[in-house]
């Protein structure tokens, strides 16, 4: 049992999920997806005490060595990473019963869990997996599934939302594959490790800086890495609620993961970086979307397209740390994987706790809920100072190991930018904020706050939001741990 | 549809041959080309087949779309449980060797009991796909 945990971790979800269509009956398949979503982050939290006190675990299918076989490889990144999806997961799953019943047709409910257990089981494949194809198999479970999860939603633009993500996720996943098919023409090799040993021998050819190009790009768009976030803002507006905040705040993340696989570990840093300088194009480009997102956000009138440009803004500072390739940089950025999941996380459930009762996300239609939806409201506001990165908060945990990579390097310019980002933040947050405590209710039937089945998943994250605020040191050791390994292995 | 008697006899003789043929290719995948996705896919043809012949509610009298559905489920859960058994009875997953004493035996059962999980996925979606498709405009 143990030693087969890494393959469990995602076996037992893809179980779960044809069980979660063939109990039929709404609760039970409820019943059954939290099993899985439990199951995943029990495994996850094991694995990952496992890896810090001994060090990566491998694990190969089928009884074939690696190269040959797929291999399985958790390390202290793996790890984190599986411990922030499956952690999303067992938080939004009690969330989702009561939002889902309100939100979706009867006889789709079945359909719709177990949509969304395949999507965790490829999220959590992607990062447990040590071989490049399985990563592009895993990613198109997660992207089709979503797909399906996103046009689930009320509103009929939901349906338009999902087409455009389905082309342009199809593109990205389109470019990885072929990134990983000239990488495999080169080397003959899809496993991590083998790719690593292989790649320098040919890197000087024209192939691997071609396929460096399509994966950097794929990737990007999988990411939403401005300008390729145009997916992005519908998807997450349109979606059901439990789905944009189990989407965004993990789909993303795990995006941002597979950056940091293929150019640390499979290229390797000195490749990505000394040689085709990939920091020169994600610098810039993650400096615009903080500065740019947020001011786009300021100018939305719906409450979760706001969250969504602000996603894209975050995405920024992620992929702003990993750009300064130093140990500190991204450590930042890896931190701040956990850390927006939290905050995106409880920001989205307080918006599923405004849906389930207005029926309505329009920030207008928010006046007055600060008293009439306390908890809610206090739930957003805590989870937009942390968005805003307020002492106390993991937000501001972020901010301050990404301005002190950025200082260790002599870019003030760049920690400036950062706190600019804060100050937007600051701005659309309190867009929110000024309606909702600030403008009378409308007139009419009051709103009532939302049941106790929302608010308490949403006040977990909120907790946890403070929580890893006041008491970082396990987050940030197990961050920088992972910064070490990516930046030492990999050169 | 009474006039097309050489359509309705021709796809009464073909779709026996084709869900045979469908087996062949299943069975014979071991040896030579073929396995659970194409065998899949000519199965589901005969069926497809059969619904363009006779019409689609006949075609859902004898495929219910229920049991389609359930299909596409139920072979996930055959490949997905090869695996498990493997990891019970000792091995890793998908290590097929721990199925029989015989190591070859083993390797045969394994593969021979994930490609019928694909057919059967594949079987199921597909004819699903082909139902989704075709009930537009009737319903």
């Amino acid at each position: 049992m143990r030693e087969n945990l890494p393959v469990l971790q995602v076996v037992v979800p893809l179980l779960a999920a044809p069980l979660a269509f063939l109990v039929r009956r709404p609760r039970l398949s409820w019943l059954v997806a939290l099993g899985a979503a439990f199951w995943a982050f029990f495994a996850a939290l094991s694995l990952l005490t496992g890896v810090l006190a001994s060090g990566a675990i491998g694990y190969e299918i089928g009884g074939w060595e690696p190269p040959w076989g797929i291999e399985y490889r958790i390390d202290e990144l793996s790890a984190w990473v599986l411990v922030i999806v499956s952690g999303i997961a067992a938080v939004v799953l009690p969330f989702a019963r009561a939002s889902v019943e309100r939100e979706i047709e009867r006889d789709r409910i079945p359909l719709f869990y177990t949509a969304l257990i395949l999507c965790m089981t490829g999220l959590l494949g992607i990062a447990a997996t040590g071989d490049v194809f399985n990563v592009f198999v895993f990613l198109e479970i997660s992207s089709l599934s979503a797909y399906g999860l996103i046009a689930m939603g009320q509103n009929r633009r939901a349906l338009t939302s999902s087409y455009q993500y389905l082309i342009m996720g199809s593109v990205g996943a389109t470019f990885i594959v072929i990134g990983i098919g000239l990488m495999y023409s080169m080397t003959g090799t899809l496993n991590m490790a083998d790719l690593a040993e292989r790649l320098p021998a040919v890197a000087a050819s024209r192939t691997i800086p071609v396929a460096f190009a399509f994966l950097a790009v794929g990737v990007s768009l999988k990411l939403a890495l401005f300008p390729l976030h145009l997916w992005l803002p519908n998807a997450y507006t349109y979606a059901p609620s439990a789905v944009t905040a189990f989407i965004a705040s993990t789909a993303t993340k795990v995006a941002v993961y597979m950056l940091l696989r293929f150019f640390f570990t499979v290229f390797g840093a000195a490749f990505s970086f000394e040689v085709m300088h990939l920091d020169r194009i994600l610098m810039p480009l993650a400096l615009v979307a903080i500065v740019a997102m947020s001011l786009v956000a300021i100018n939305q009138e719906n409450g979760k397209r706001l969250l969504a440009y602000s996603s894209v803004a975050q995405i920024g500072y992620m992929v702003l740390g990993i750009s300064l390739a130093s140990v500190l940089g991204v450590a930042a950025g890896v931190l701040h994987l956990f850390n927006h999941a939290l905050m995106k996380g409880s920001l989205f459930m307080a918006m599923g706790c405004v849906m389930y009762r207005v029926g309505s996300c329009r920030v207008e239609a928010m006046a007055g809920l600060g008293k009439t939806m306390p908890f809610t409201m206090a739930a957003f506001v805590v989870g937009g100072l942390s968005l805003i990165g307020v002492p106390l908060t993991v937000g501001f945990i972020s901010k301050w190991y990404l301005v002190q990579a950025a200082l260790e390097k002599g870019m003030w310019g760049i920690a400036a930018v950062v706190l600019l980002g804060s100050l937007l933040a600051l701005a659309y947050v309190w867009k929110v904020v000024e309606v909702a405590y600030f403008r009378p209710p409308p007139d009419g039937p009051g709103v009532r706050e939302a049941p106790l089945s929302l608010l308490i998943p949403t006040w977990v994250l909120v907790a946890a939001n403070l929580w890893f605020g006041i008491d970082a040191k396990t987050t940030a050791g197990v961050a920088l741990r992972a910064a070490r390994m990516l930046l030492g292995a990999g050169s | 549809m009474d006039d097309r008697v050489i359509l309705r006899v021709g796809a009464k003789v073909l779709i026996p041959f084709i869900l045979l043929f469908a087996l062949y290719v299943q069975f014979h995948g071991d040896y030579g080309p073929g396995g659970g996705f194409q065998a899949g896919v000519i199965f589901a043809a005969g069926f497809v087949l059969y619904a363009l012949v006779y019409g689609l509610g006949n075609a859902k009298k004898v495929m219910p779309p229920a049991v389609v559905h359930v299909c596409s489920a139920l072979g996930v859960m055959i490949f997905a449980g090869t695996g498990v058994v493997t990891m019970l009875l000792g091995g890793g997953f998908l290590d097929y060797n721990a199925l029989a004493h015989d190591p070859h035996h083993g390797q045969h059962w394994g593969i021979f009991s994930v490609e019928a999980g694909v057919l059967v996925t594949v079987f199921g979606v597909m004819v699903s796909i082909f139902y989704a498709f075709a009930g537009r405009r009737s319903s």
